[in-house]
């Protein structure tokens, strides 16, 4: 098995639908060796073959498929946990273990600076070398990682640090031991203790956002998405195996499922969309990481301009809301959609008055 | 091949296949002992097999009328249906389909029935889940439902005692039913700081989003014998790690002696049980 660096996108890493931009590249590669061999410069044919490059990525990009979506937000060369923390965030120490059982690898936590900001950040982490991938359960936590996560958001709290919490999990592992530590309970006890803790919360999700496993360490105050990372209530194989018998249907079963973050956002479920630069994440890990730091930054700083006491409470209406627009009254009302007054319209209003797109 | 492997039925002493209501006809047979029984015999005897002990599955009104006294129940919400949030349609089954196929089928709106009780003449909010609509599954209707009901329970400082019998979050909603779980942990956040008091009941099967939310969020959490309670599916969990499961994986028994629940409770006693608690925890 070859180690997977994250090095030059064009040392390949083409998904099935970049093919166009494959032999794009392969060409210029080809006229560069040529230059270097005969001593022409074919510098303008370079550049022009450079424009139709970001020219097709551009097109690909903003016509993704939800499934294409999935493959993006899955792609090994994804920047990663340990980029955003190599990159983001300044003097990061790891505080390690959940005082009870063990030190997940699959969830990462520590203290840190983000832009100037002292905060905590905890996040999943799926590792980028095979050994890696093996020792943090290739981003499945474990209940010990959701009970590490509590600890040292509990200790956040205690000192007044705002938590930024970076999802990217295809789930929370289903496994033998999983379920004798009590996985479902770990994620129930963080799911109710966020929504109450004591200092802001912002939630980015940055690859996938796998089900409940995602959700233990997303209940905040804003939950923003990386522009094509995917978020959904089970992975698209998943679906389509209890609806269709036969996960290979999981292209349909990923639109059925609504799980890209235009989707999301348009259904008011994410607060904010990061953008990623051409061509996806994979692209250019600077960049991304530049716009999740951006966001964060100007959140941080709106949050902490706020009162405690508004903000916990603002938390709890922007959870007890969710998918209140969605309900019917009456046996056939079902089909409309018909928005609860109350509830409805301040979703709605919440939506409007939070940043799109930063 | 000649001799093909009988499949495995059984798992742990519990039928695999899917558990009905009990069927129409004169005898039953029990999945666990596999004994032939009189229909009326097992009803009169709440459902619960007179030989072994099995709890058969049943409906949220079966429920209501074993756990509240006679009449009390008084529902709340009733009428609240499920938007189809996501347009959800999957090679041409949709879910609005799906909806009206299981509302036909078990004469129920929704998976959860919420109201006012009594039980043994406490007063109480009670929440029933219901397992013959979408699986029990938690969608919108189910989290907002979940938390009317706790919304009741603080403004009147009645207990809050909710039967989970659930598949887990509803596919069909999306992220919309994912939002329910955090949603409804958020609302008993609200109702621990206000010193309420939440009984958990778990019966068969309580599993995915409904465990890892509400269901073991409870002051006091009880189980019925032998009720299948986990996070991923058996099925999922065979799958992924590809080895047999042992013996007893995720039911009652095992939620027990890893120390997640305090008391597995037999039907007959659901109401006596929950009673005694509530006296406990009285303010």
């Amino acid at each position: 098995m070859a180690p997977e660096g994250n090095s030059k996108p064009s040392g390949g890493g083409y998904l099935d639908f970049e093919q166009k931009v494959a032999d794009l590249e392969r060409q210029m590669d080809e006229l560069r060796k040529l230059s270097a061999q005969k001593g022409i410069d074919y510098i303008v044919e370079i550049r022009r073959i450079e424009k139709d490059k970001i020219g097709e990525l551009k097109r690909l990009y903003a016509g993704l498929t939800a499934w294409q979506t999935v493959q993006v937000a899955r792609h090994p060369q994804r920047p990663l946990l340990a980029d955003y923390l190599n990159l983001m965030v300044q003097d990061f120490r790891e505080l390690h273990g959940d005082r009870c059982f063990g030190d997940d690898r699959a969830i990462v936590t520590g203290i840190g600076q983000i832009a100037r900001t002292k905060v905590l950040i905890v996040g999943q982490n799926k590792g980028k070398t095979t050994k890696e991938k093996i020792a943090c359960n290739f981003g499945c936590p474990n209940p010990e990682g959701y009970r590490k996560a509590l600890a040292k958001m509990r200790f956040a709290e205690k000192y007044g640090l705002p938590v930024v919490t970076l999802i990217d999990t295809p789930g929370a592992y289903p496994g033998i031991g999983a379920e004798e530590r009590g996985q479902a309970q770990a994620i129930a006890l963080n799911l109710c203790e966020m929504s109450r803790l004591k200092v802001p919360i912002v939630s980015i999700c940055i690859g996938e956002g796998g089900s409940g496993g995602a959700l233990g360490i997303a209940v905040g105050d804003r939950l923003a998405m990386l522009e094509f990372a995917y978020y959904s209530v089970i992975s698209p194989e998943g679906c389509a195996a209890i609806l269709w018998r036969d996960g290979s249907q999981a292209p349909d079963a990923a639109a059925a499922l609504k799980l890209t973050s235009r989707e999301l956002h348009k259904l008011g479920l994410v607060d904010a969309i990061i953008p990623e630069p051409v061509g996806g994440a994979q692209r250019n890990v600077h960049d991304t990481v530049h716009n999740v730091e951006s966001y964060l930054a100007k959140t941080l700083a709106e949050l902490n301009r706020m009162k405690l006491s508004d903000l916990v409470e603002a938390r709890y209406r922007k959870w007890r809301s969710v998918g209140s627009a969605s309900l019917g009254k009456g046996p056939k009302a079902a089909p409309t959609i018909a928005p609860i007054a109350s509830t409805g319209r301040r979703v709605a209003a919440e939506r409007d008055s939070s940043p799109a797109k930063v | 091949m000649t001799m093909t492997k009988k499949p495995k039925t059984t798992w742990g002493g519990f039928s695999l296949k899917p558990r009905k209501e009990m069927p129409e006809g004169l005898w039953t047979k029990c999945p666990a002992c596999e004994h032939m029984l009189y229909r009326s015999a097992v009803e009169k005897n709440l459902n619960v097999c007179p030989t072994c002990s099995y709890h058969f599955r049943i409906g949220a009104p079966t429920r209501i009328e074993y756990l509240a006294d006679d009449g009390t129940f008084q529902p709340l919400l009733d009428d609240l249906t499920s938007g189809d949030p996501l347009d959800f349609q999957f090679r041409g089954t949709t879910y609005k389909e799906r909806i009206l196929a299981d509302e036909k089928k078990s004469g129920a709106k929704e998976a959860i029935q919420i109201g006012k009780a009594f039980i043994k003449g406490r007063g109480v909010v009670l929440g029933v889940m219901e397992p013959n609509f979408l699986m029990g599954s938690m969608g919108a209707v189910v989290g907002e439902k979940f938390c009317a009901a706790v919304d009741k329970a603080l403004e009147e400082s009645l207990p809050l005692v909710v039967v989970s019998c659930s598949g887990g979050a509803r596919m069909h909603e999306g992220v919309v039913s994912l939002g329910q779980m955090a949603k409804t942990a958020a609302a008993l956040a609200r109702l621990d700081d206000a010193k309420g008091l939440f009984i958990s009941v778990l019966t068969d099967p309580t599993t995915g989003g409904v465990t890892a939310s509400f269901a073991m969020l409870g002051d006091v959490i009880m189980a019925e014998p032998g009720a299948l309670i986990g996070f991923a599916g058996p099925r999922t969990i065979a799958e992924t790690i590809k080895v047999e499961l042992p013996d007893g994986f995720q039911t009652a028994e095992f939620m027990l002696e890893h120390g997640f629940i305090d008391m597995i409770v037999a039907r007959k006693d659901l109401r006596s049980e929950i009673a005694r608690i509530i006296d406990y925890c009285r303010k």
